[in-house]
């Protein structure tokens, strides 16, 4: 298939494909983080996940019309503004189901993915009386689209780079609050040994919340950021649920540094995959490796040692 | 008229009303007719993934029905409608089906939209002798007694858009995108088939995705790599979003580079904004925006039942279709016996077809006009061709398999 191409063209071909993969990177850590909270430090099968994301993403959509409505002056800057609101909104509904229903499970994590499910479901109609069935479609303020010309040949899309600098800077974010901060030793002593935790004085049920809380929020953060890639729509959340746990359990569930591990080996092998093969094949390959990796690994990529 | 007036009309003598035929001369097999009332089923998805798709066709349905009562009904019977909510899962299709044809005993049903939908119903409705109307433009290889398809099949659909892309845009090279599931694969085959023996053109690139994918950077790139004249796609749902959106990220004008696409209708751009696919040509028989006397009657009266800012795809003016063909072939058979029905169906012909004037052919599918329209930026598509004469359907097109 390269026969007919210049050096050159391969060349800038190469650049881009590997920067494709590099989006799909921090697409999939995005995703993933906020479960990797979840799932990974508290043990909660969340599978309402992609519903908290488009929450984000209905957010986004709301904000950038009252912004066309009222403040067209400002359009440019109302993302930022939009993706504060989608956390504290799918933050402040986190907080609340883990209130009502999450907390009730804690000793029961098998059961929290039939109460997450129900919950995504009750979510899915919830968005369809409120916003309708169909799409909606979220305008972008105009800097954030096309792409970047680097040289002659080698074009980098805008959105690409924005998800790629989000993902860093909610990465860091995340590290230090849960390994370099007081809070983050709370949330994993109460992982580690709820009663203990609770006997040494912290507030366990306030740490559960909050780091719930936090988890939801970061998907809606993520949520709202797809917008710029993908389709906002009451089921929209379904096309994220399988790949953020394939990223997370392949990672190891309760490894920061194994999600991102994870992330990045899924995505090289998928972009790369993709690029020599069909996009159904390749997907089907990667499935492949990531099950024969597992058989060996149970534990994922990146486990905590425990004394058992 | 008021409703109490209907009670003193039925016990007059029947003899006296000369266009309101006897129940028991219409209606041999049992079916829910009464001296004032036929009864149809409305099928469709009004939950789950497929409510995106087929709340437009409801919608079309029942305003269909509610003109037609307007007008006097069917052999002076109003239309009575049960709908059922298919729920985007086929077995559930299949059971509401056989519910709304035993329990309900309707004389037509509207319905389905996928077609693993249709697949679910089709044995069903043929077990149980109905009559289904189904809106979807699909991949053909089917025909029934008991179906009438008012979309159009894929050859009808496919062919005269490349036939014209590859006439007006010199095209020699296509890559073909989609998802992966039967309908776009059939599409695909023919147009490869009629690319490579018809045309003498040559695909450079054939992509499926699962549906639901999200990411299409890494097949954006190949395009780049292999630039074809045009771009073919077939992509579904919420993928759609997403490769439009990464589309023009990816810095592919849709102005310089050609893209021909058969699943992208008015009802597609609402999610996808018209900014990120302005410029690319669809390929279909309606746009919201024909300019024709049909269709200025129509689209008004569409957004008045359902409001101001609903879009009209092409599917939603197929499923517009469905109540009327039945009406018009009822009254030529004289009955609302779905064998007569069947029987009567070809050669029935609506002239207040918003795209204009369709007949129904022998094999049950519609003969339509095929047309290309280009897609601007508020979301509508502008007329750019149409087929000078009416497509014949050809759900089983000889070379082509």
């Amino acid at each position: 298939m390269f026969g007919d191409y210049s050096i050159g063209d391969l060349g800038s071909i190469f650049v881009m494909q590997g920067f494709a993969g590099l989006i799909l990177f921090s697409v999939y850590v995005l995703m993933a983080l906020g479960l990797a909270i979840i799932f990974g430090q508290m043990g909660v099968i969340n599978m309402a996940h992609g519903e908290f994301m488009i929450l984000g993403a209905y957010v986004t959509w709301m904000t950038s019309n009252l912004f066309q409505a009222y403040l067209p002056g400002l359009f440019a800057g109302y993302f930022f503004l939009a993706m504060i609101l989608a956390f504290v909104a799918s933050g402040a509904l986190g907080m609340l189901v883990e209130w009502v229903l999450i907390r009730h499970l804690y000793k029961r994590p098998l059961d929290t993915l039939l109460a997450t499910w129900g919950l995504s479901l009750m979510l899915q109609q919830a968005y369809r009386s409120v916003f309708g069935a169909r799409e909606v479609g979220v305008e972008l303020p105009q800097w954030m689209l096309g792409s970047l010309q680097v040289t002659s040949s080698i074009e980098v899309p805008i959105n690409g780079v924005f998800v790629m600098c989000l993902t860093v800077l909610i990465t860091i974010g995340v590290a230090y609050v849960m390994y370099k901060s007081r809070w983050g030793r709370q949330v994993r002593a109460v992982v580690q040994n709820r009663i203990m935790a609770g006997a040494v004085g912290i507030n366990t049920e306030k740490v559960d919340r909050y780091t719930f809380g936090l988890g939801c929020g970061i998907a809606g953060v993520a949520g709202s950021a797809f917008t710029m890639i993908g389709s906002t729509g009451p089921t929209s959340g379904q096309l994220y649920i399988v790949d953020t746990f394939l990223v997370v359990v392949f990672g190891g569930a309760a490894s920061l540094l194994g999600t991102i591990a994870s992330a990045f080996s899924i995505s090289q092998t998928q972009s790369t995959l993709e690029f020599f093969m069909s996009g159904s094949m390749a997907k089907v390959l990667t499935l492949l490796a990531v099950v024969g990796i597992l058989m060996l690994r149970p534990q994922g990529l990146f486990a905590l040692k425990v004394r058992k | 008229m008021g409703m109490a007036a209907l009670p003193a009309i039925s016990m007059l003598p029947r003899q006296s009303f000369a266009d309101v035929p006897a129940t028991a001369a219409v209606n041999t097999t049992g079916l829910a007719v009464t001296d004032t009332e036929v009864t149809v089923g409305i099928l469709h998805s009004a939950t789950g993934t497929m409510a995106i798709s087929e709340t437009g066709s409801i919608e079309a349905e029942k305003l269909a029905i509610e003109q037609i009562n307007a007008a006097g009904g069917v052999l002076g019977r109003k239309i009575k409608f049960i709908q059922e909510d298919g729920a985007s899962d086929w077995p559930t299709f299949a059971e509401k089906a056989k519910k709304l044809l035993v329990n309900d005993k309707v004389a037509a049903i509207m319905g389905c939209w996928t077609s693993a939908s249709r697949k679910a119903v089709l044995p069903v409705v043929e077990q149980y002798n109905g009559m289904l109307y189904y809106p979807t433009f699909y991949e053909g290889l089917e025909q029934s007694k008991n179906v009438i398809y008012t979309g159009q099949e894929a050859t009808q659909q496919i062919l005269a858009g490349l036939n014209w892309i590859a006439k007006e845009k010199g095209a020699k090279t296509f890559f073909f995108i989609g998802s992966d599931y039967i309908w776009p694969r059939t599409s695909n085959k023919i147009a490869r088939k009629h690319v490579e023996n018809v045309l003498k053109g040559k695909v450079v690139g054939e992509e499926y995705y699962p549906l639901g994918n999200t990411q299409f950077n890494s097949v954006i790139n190949k395009i780049k790599l292999t630039k074809p004249d045009v771009i073919f796609t077939d992509v579904v749902g919420g993928s759609n979003v997403a490769f439009y959106k990464q589309l023009k990220a990816a810095g592919i004008d849709l102005a310089k580079q050609p893209l021909l696409t058969i699943s992208v209708t008015e009802d597609e751009i609402d999610g996808i904004g018209g900014e990120n696919i302005a410029g690319a040509y669809a390929c279909m028989k309606y746009f919201q925006s024909l300019d024709n006397a049909n269709n200025k009657a129509f689209v008004p009266a569409f957004k008045k039942m359902w409001g101001e800012k609903t879009v009209i795809g092409d599917v939603t003016q197929a499923a517009y279709l469905g109540p009327w063909l039945w009406k018009l072939t009822v009254e030529k058979a004289g009955s609302f016996d779905v064998d007569k029905i069947a029987a009567a169906s070809p050669g029935v012909e609506f002239k207040g077809a918003p795209e204009g004037y369709v007949r129904i052919h022998e094999n049950h599918h519609l003969w339509s006009k095929t047309r290309v329209g280009r897609a601007k930026l508020d979301g509508q598509f502008e007329l750019i061709y149409e087929t000078a004469d009416l497509v014949e359907p050809d759900p089983f097109p000889k070379g082509y398999q």
